[in-house]
């Protein structure tokens, strides 16, 4: 079922003060559009990086919602992330197609290497529509085509492990 | 000066079209950028403008651009001659992607000169009704899968009143192996702003949206421009192209959720809620986005509309085959030698699509299966090869066309895996709204899990009994059709590929325990 951010999220630390104020701006600034609540939680993940629980009030009182439609929105969907991004990102693909064309080797192969790295994740994806030319996947926001696990080691090149 | 074409498209993108583009410019040529032919396993392909037409080169890298504006590719394989006359692309027939990859995607220009807004500009000399008229005669019908009548859920949102209606454009293409709404909407997009302009003059909307999946940033950007561009030239806002009707349009941006594709979970999505499916009654056409009429259909259904508006609804009912008409854009994908959009009339056979079109697998080893219509369609052997590409005739073969997907397997697959697979996928991705969908597809893999570790028969027959009995109350009791649905590749693998399963190997007849 649809309940995931990536992982638990850990005991937050407090949001910095100057945060409320900034999510308050993004909230004031689109509560105008019609059925706002994910524009302004992708404008909060796109500036802040990610959802903070602290958030969850502010945006609640600007768009005159409660707090639990707020964070029921929060978690439904994979691109709220409640914990912040690590330094780096792989997302593969792990679609049928891309797994005819050996996209769970490659995937094994990312999710053992960096298994124990707090500054690599590595997320799964079901499709980024480049499904003739795969295993397709995205580092640091950036998709490829063919990614074989030797081409993935080449653009990780000096990433920590 | 020299003018070279370098696609922009994220397939292309992702192979190093960027690159190329760059090194060129450095050389001094003139880069334009159009969007994808559609052949991928050509990508990079490149095109150089030449008095006898675009002269094309694949799998162009950095390296050899020096070679290629030398002339010293052209003796080369690399070189694939004049790219319109390419027998790949001449063997199609390409009505809603006529000019994805010839023009700059958001040249408005070069759109109107190769036909484009001429189906707008008749739709407002029209009436709403005639306008209608025309898509149900041309026997259109939803690209997104469910394979509805356009014209149908066009009038009943036509003949509704209420204080605004809308018109929403489903661009989630969630399902893995398609790709061709991502590819129209980079390649031509001002062909999705028309189609749902017109859509909006014939039921009296004046505003739209395109909720378009986050996976597609690139898509999105150029959407985004093009609809700024249509403002900009009145195909947009108060006055559509004069007329004095209204029509807004704005991309909404999906966040990572599969069954947001499915219509109403969608209009949840839209107005700002968990997308949660919708019991239907009542239907989005009557009650939908913010409880008002509104249309909701496909990109390439709504793409196919301005073609049908400018030559008229016979034409391409004139085209197709059964109560399949017109062209269906296919898209090849997964182990395939030649993958791509290949738009063909309804009928062509899926094994001129896969082995004629895709040439077989990119591996070189023999085809297992193919899996039709996404991650909810059936995997089929090549015995079933002969099968038209017709909404009924898949029906009727236990498989379905989709959005027209196709993915290829050679024989490393294992089909039992991909069962469960099927099973794991619904677990992720069921919004958990109904009981035999979200603890259904969990017990799916469990039973698979059994089955494919079972040492002895007697276990073996016992699970498949319960797996039966499963794919039977999730079809049955499910409120939307990814938990309905889900049981297709399950069962089609257990009926074709039945070895997989620890069973003996049987003909198409299969094994129903
Ligand atoms: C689980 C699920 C996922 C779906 N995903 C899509 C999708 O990504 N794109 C789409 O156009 N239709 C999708 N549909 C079908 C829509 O519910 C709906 O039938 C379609 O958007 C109507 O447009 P059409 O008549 O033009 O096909 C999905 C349906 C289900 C059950
Ligand atoms: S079948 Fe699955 S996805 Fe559809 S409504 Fe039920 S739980 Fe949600
Ligand atoms: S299945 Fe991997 S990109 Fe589509």
């Amino acid at each position: 079922m649809r309940q995931r951010g990536p992982g638990p999220p850990p005991a937050p630390a407090p949001a910095d003060p100057g945060r409320a104020a900034s999510v308050r701006v993004i909230a004031e600034e689109l509560r105008g559009v019609r059925g706002a609540l994910l524009p302004v939680l992708h404008e909060v993940v796109t500036t802040l990086g990610f959802v903070h629980e602290d958030d969850v009030p502010v945006i609640a009182e600007v768009l005159n919602l409660s707090r639990a439609d707020v964070h029921g929105v929060v978690t439904f969907y994979h691109d709220f992330r409640r914990t912040p991004p690590a330094d780096h990102r792989v997302s593969l693909c792990r679609g049928e197609a891309c797994q005819a064309r050996g996209a769970e080797q490659t995937y094994a192969v990312a999710a053992d290497r960096w298994s124990a790295s707090p500054d690599v994740e590595v997320a799964e994806v079901f499709c980024l529509g480049n499904c003739a030319l795969g295993p397709a996947g995205t580092v640091d926001g950036t998709l490829h085509g063919r990614l074989s696990p030797d081409r993935l080691a080449g653009l990780t090149e000096g990433w920590p492990r | 000066m020299t003018t070279v074409w370098v696609p922009c498209d994220a397939a292309s993108l992702s192979v190093g079209a960027d690159e190329v583009a760059d090194r060129l410019t450095a050389a001094g040529v003139t880069v334009r950028r159009n969007g994808s032919r559609g052949m991928l396993w050509l990508e990079p392909l490149v095109e150089v403008e030449t008095p006898r037409g675009r002269v094309g080169y694949a799998g162009v890298s950095p390296a050899d651009v020096p070679a290629l504006l030398a002339g010293a590719l052209d003796p080369t394989e690399q070189c694939v001659g004049i790219v319109d006359e390419h027998p790949w692309l001449a063997a199609q027939h390409r009505v809603s992607f006529a000019r994805v990859g010839v023009i700059e995607p958001t040249d408005l220009a070069a759109y109107r000169e190769l036909g484009g807004l001429r189906g707008l500009e008749r739709a407002l000399t029209l009436s709403p009704e005639q306008v209608v008229a025309e898509v149900t005669a041309s026997g259109l019908r939803g690209r997104g899968g469910a394979g509805f009548p356009a014209g149908i859920k066009w009038e009943t949102v036509r003949t509704a009143s209420a204080d605004v209606k809308f018109v929403c454009c489903n661009a989630d293409e969630g399902d893995s192996g398609t790709f061709a709404d991502r590819m129209l909407i980079e390649g031509d997009p001002f062909t999705l702003v028309e189609g749902m302009a017109i859509s909006a003059v014939a039921v009296g909307a004046t505003e739209g949206y395109v909720y378009l999946r986050s996976e597609y940033p690139r898509a999105v950007r150029t959407l985004r421009r093009a609809i700024d561009i249509a403002y900009a030239h009145g195909v947009l806002g108060e006055s559509v192209l004069g007329s004095g009707r209204r029509f807004d349009l704005d991309v909404r941006v999906g966040a990572g959720a599969y069954i947001c594709g499915e219509e109403t979970s969608m209009l949840e999505s839209l107005e700002g809620r968990r997308g949660e499916v919708r019991a239907k009654p009542p239907i989005p056409a009557l009650e939908g986005l913010f409880g008002r009429p509104t249309v909701v259909n496909n990109v390439l259904t709504l793409a196919s509309v301005p073609m049908i508006l400018a030559d008229g609804g016979e034409a391409y009912a004139a085209l197709g085959t059964g109560r399949s008409r017109g062209t269906q854009v296919f898209q090849l994908a997964g182990n395939v030698a030649r993958g791509g959009i290949v738009e063909a009339d309804f009928g062509i056979s899926l094994g001129d699509l896969v082995e004629g079109f895709g040439g077989g697998t990119a591996s070189g080893r023999p085809v297992k299966a193919v899996q039709v219509g996404g991650p909810l369609g059936a995997y089929l052997p090549p015995e079933r090869f002969d099968l038209p590409l017709d909404y009924e005739a898949f029906t009727d073969a236990g498989a379905m066309v989709g959005h027209g997907g196709v993915v290829v397997w050679d024989d490393t697959m294992d089909a039992a895996r991909m069962a469960r697979f099927a099973m794991e996928f619904c677990v992720k991705e069921s919004c958990g709204k109904c009981t035999p969908c979200r603890i259904g597809s969990t017990r799916g893999v469990e039973v698979l899990d059994r089955i494919r570790a079972a040492q002895d028969d007697g276990v073996r027959r016992t699970q498949l009994v319960l797996l039966e009995d499963l794919c039977t109350t999730m079809t049955k009791g499910s409120l939307c059709a990814m938990g309905g649905l889900t049981p297709m590749p399950v069962r089609s693998a257990l009926e074709h590929f039945p070895e997989d399963f620890g069973l003996p190997a049987s003909t198409t007849e299969g094994v129903r325990p």
